[in-house]
């Protein structure tokens, strides 16, 4: 059993937990935040999905001893809030894309981070980066829709601040 | 969304309140009674679900649990139209299970076709009660008055009262026996769009599933289960597990398969971790059991072409098919095949359960529905049903699985023993091994082309295990499984064969079965659409065509057809290396059609779009009909292509996602969607648009490669080479 100093969503959590404890356990168990779901294990659904330092984890398969001083975890519930919600959040909306929505958290975390990585990105890109979060209501098209349109958001919003 | 906690605080708030209306049903033997309820009455029995207390809060009750089906809006939709309040005006909360909510379970695609007229009538009693109390307080006939918006106005002035005063008169009046229900076209909430209110707090981290629950001072438990089927404990040892930080109890425990029982091990610990690690390290001894030397799927398909090679269990008959088969040179007979499959919901199933000291429960779970949990904790734990409370969570998928309860006694099992709230999550591998799985199933079809290259003679013969017989001992020797009588009946599909004839024969396995996503319609509409493709071509008439005489009968059919027709004359002329195939299959009192694009691309096949046609009657919400039929296009591929659960030596061969592929971005095809809009009676939404994908994948590769596939899933890497 160690202490370990986590920033996650901006807030500092300490836990005391096992070194090989993953952190999805740690940030659904010990940190409370039950946003960020549980479907294998193994690091094959991606319903785990979280961000170090803006990087897409599978948190199911990363130990928390593994996260470095002042790197910063962010889950679903640090990307925006219900009031300023995050673009991507607002696109999910407009297109109805959830429908259990268990696999939503880690859906938008992929997009977040697809979106940072290639603002306007093609169908392709889609389709490789978000490939490892599976959804078995069948919400795929819904998704490919609403990360366009979180991306034509961004733009003009960029275009809008010139 | 309304938590549990916020329920509680309302339910205490509104018995706190000194008078208000509730409307709802006493099943009587005659069915359903509309009643007014006492507030008073909410704590302990009541079926409300339009509740409007004195501070002037609607809130309406949702009966069946939101498996992402949209139940939530779909239910307290019919409930607002006919009361007169606007969805964003309501507060919904979810029902316990009490037998006055009448039934309770998500299932059947049932939800809006059960309950279209019957809670549209608990809205219009209570709209006209309201009413009536205004005009009593105004001294004016109830004529003069409407309701809008969850208020009552005088017409003609600017009189105007709330439904929160006039609740505590209108209880006291008596409930209409016939509350007049609105016509189609005065709808302000049926049949528009509407965006769903679930939706804002599935993108934000806070929507709580079952699995999210909490409970003060509650221990988190893993079971494991026999790998093999019926397998039994023999012994173990945990000296290794035991001593994981955080593990407190490794016990046994009761588990259901269906039709017996046997023991798990279960590991308790006070973090989900600790309880999953130390599950790994104990060494457990199984007996595997003679019968599961030879329980493989080979041996079970072997079998069914064994059978299948025999007469069946007759369904349904029009005319003498075998002297008509006998008698005829143009004739054809062909076996269709599909796959046990996994409901793979990513939410694994999960239970939290408190069996108290003092003689109560209660159950936090995503389930289907809470009248059956009730009536199976109660049963469990043999102690009345008014002791026991059940809180339905939303459940993160289900497909059928989570109707099957089995997950939930382990938890309740679990607290009882160890005298603490437990929260039970199967490990994703325990998930997908233990099933229970749709059943594998063979078609044998058989078919006659009749005078004028008509489509005369329909034979279809349905072979594999009964769910129903399986779970139930429910069906006796002679007789055939009547679910699956329903779905492959011809007077249900209204196919106008000359001469037709269903069967039905049992394949017994103990492998574990259950009911997935449009049950054995998902197996069925495999060989039915397929076979009238094959029959069509040996006619020399086009598929489309061929249905389009058949159904020649019935008006409602042929408008999808003309719907097909239209489409394939506005799309734009098929490349090179492109096909389409047809389907069309009814489930659950609605149609439904695909038309599937494929193209060759070397030795595979690509599937380039999808376009379904629903015709469900009446409906609440067309996006969510979109999204239900995107869903069912999705895991109808799936099950066309992917996967296919198998056993060998009594265990299943998959354990994970990375074994049983399930769909993926970049296997999603396009998809358009069309829904028929008529005033027809509201048919299910959830189900009916899967049956028809697979076949027609499987006539659009006829149509591109000339080649008949029989057998299910379609390896599309290979397929054209």
């Amino acid at each position: 059993m160690a202490t370990f100093n986590l920033t996650i969503n901006d807030q500092r959590f300490k836990i005391d937990a096992e070194e090989d404890m993953p952190l999805l356990w740690v940030i659904r168990d010990l940190a409370g935040l039950k946003g960020t779901k549980y479907g294998c294990g193994m690091a094959q659904c991606g319903a785990c999905t979280i961000h170090i330092d803006g990087a897409p984890v599978r948190s199911c398969q990363y130990p928390v001893s593994a996260v470095k001083k002042k790197q910063k975890i962010t889950t679903i519930e640090g990307i925006g809030t219900p009031q300023l919600r995050h673009a991507v959040q607002d696109a999910w909306i407009a297109e109805q894309v959830p429908q259990c929505g268990y696999c939503q958290s880690g859906q938008i975390m992929s997009a977040v981070a697809l979106l940072n990585e290639h603002p306007d990105p093609s169908d392709a890109q889609i389709d490789t980066y978000m490939n490892g979060n599976l959804c078995r209501c069948g919400t795929y098209d819904r998704i490919r829709k609403a990360i366009h349109k979180a991306a034509d958001q961004s733009k003009t919003k960029t275009m809008g601040s010139h | 969304m309304i938590t549990n906690t916020e329920r509680r605080n309302f339910l205490k708030q509104s018995l706190l309140g000194t008078a208000g209306l509730m409307i709802g049903f006493r099943e009587t033997a005659s069915g359903k009674t509309l009643v007014g309820l006492l507030p008073a009455e909410l704590s302990t029995e009541i079926n409300p679900f339009v509740l409007i207390d004195t501070n002037g809060i609607i809130t309406l009750v949702n009966s069946r649990p939101d498996m992402g089906q949209g139940s939530i809006q779909a239910v307290t939709s019919l409930l607002a139209e006919e009361l007169e309040v606007s969805m964003d005006q309501i507060n919904i909360i979810h029902s316990d299970g009490q037998a006055k909510y009448g039934s309770q379970g998500s299932g059947g695609s049932s939800t809006v076709r059960g309950l279209w007229t019957s809670l549209r009538q608990a809205g219009a009693a209570a709209k006209e009660m309201l009413i009536e109390a205004a005009a009593k307080q105004w001294n004016v006939r109830v004529d003069e008055c409407y309701a809008s918006e969850g208020m009552v106005y005088l017409k003609g002035s600017d009189k105007k009262l709330t439904y929160g005063i006039l609740a505590k008169d209108a209880v006291k009046l008596e409930v209409p026996k016939n509350p007049k229900l609105k016509e189609p076209k005065e709808f302000k909430i049926l049949g528009k769009y509407k965006r769903r209110s679930d939706i804002p707090s599935k993108t934000n981290g806070t929507a709580v599933f079952g699995i999210d629950v909490v409970v003060p001072g509650m221990l988190y438990a893993v079971t494991i289960h026999p790998p093999s089927v019926q397998g039994k404990l023999i012994s173990y040892d945990d000296g290794a597990a035991k001593i994981i930080k955080g593990v407190k109890h490794i016990i046994k425990t009761e588990s259901n398969f269906p039709g017996g029982k046997t023991e798990a091990i279960a590991v308790v610990a006070d973090n989900y971790w600790s309880a999953l690690k130390a599950s790994k390290l104990i060494i457990i001894k199984w007996d595997d059991g003679e019968m599961t030397k030879t329980l493989d799927t080979a041996t079970y398909f072997k079998d069914a072409y064994e059978i299948a090679s025999k007469p069946g269990i007759r369904a349904e008959e029009k005319g003498d098919f075998e002297a008509f088969y006998a008698a005829s040179d143009k004739k054809l007979e062909s076996i269709y095949e599909t796959p046990f499959l996994s409901h793979a919901a990513i939410e694994p199933v999960n239970a939290t359960a408190h069996v108290k000291e003092d003689g109560t429960a209660e159950v936090w779970a995503p389930i289907q529905g809470p009248d059956g949990a009730l009536e199976e904790t109660a049963d469990f734990l043999k102690i009345p049903k008014e002791k026991i409370k059940i809180n339905a969570l939303l459940l993160g998928g289900s497909f059928g699985r989570k109707a099957y309860m089995n997950f939930m006694k382990e938890a309740i099992d679990i607290s009882r023993q160890v005298k603490a709230p437990v929260k039970l999550i199967w490990p994703r591998e325990e998930d997908m091994m233990q099933g229970p799985f749709r059943p594998a199933m063979l078609s044998k079809m058989k078919g006659v082309i009749g005078n004028k290259n008509r489509l005369s003679g329909w034979s279809h013969h349905v072979v594999g295990e009964s769910i129903q017989a399986q779970h139930w001992n429910a069906l006796l020797p002679y007789q055939a499984d009547n679910w699956l009588s329903g779905e492959m009946s011809m007077e249900n599909h209204k196919y106008d064969f000359e001469v037709n004839s269903e069967s039905f024969s049992r394949v017994k396995t103990p492998i574990p079965t259950l009911w997935w996503r449009s049950v054995y319609a998902s197996n069925l509409s495999w060989g039915q659409e397929c076979f009238i493709d094959e029959m069509a071509h040996l006619a020399g008439v086009e598929p489309l065509e061929a249905r389009k005489q058949l159904l020649h009968n019935s008006k409602r059919d042929l408008k999808i057809i003309e719907k097909l027709e239209a489409l394939i004359q506005a799309s734009p002329a098929l490349p090179a290396d492109h096909a389409r195939g047809i389907a069309m299959f009814r489930s659950f009192e609605t149609m439904s059609a695909a038309m599937i694009e494929v193209a060759k691309a070397g030795n595979a096949v690509k599937v380039v779009k999808v376009t379904s046609i629903i015709d469900c009657g009446q409906y609440v919400n067309p996006d969510n009909v979109k999204a239900q039929t995107e869903g069912n296009i999705s895991m109808g591929l799936q099950a066309a292509i992917n996967g296919g659960i198998t056993f060998t030596q009594g265990k299943c061969d998959q354990t994970n996602y990375h074994e049983y592929q399930i769909m993926r971005m970049s296997e999603m095809p396009q998809v358009e969607i069309h829904i028929i809009d008529n005033e027809e009676k509201a048919g299910g939404v959830g189900e009916p648009g899967l049956p028809p994908i697979a076949p027609a994948l499987g006539n659009a590769i006829f149509n591109l490669l000339k080649k008949r596939v029989y057998k299910l899933p379609i390896d599309l890497n290979t397929i054209a080479g």
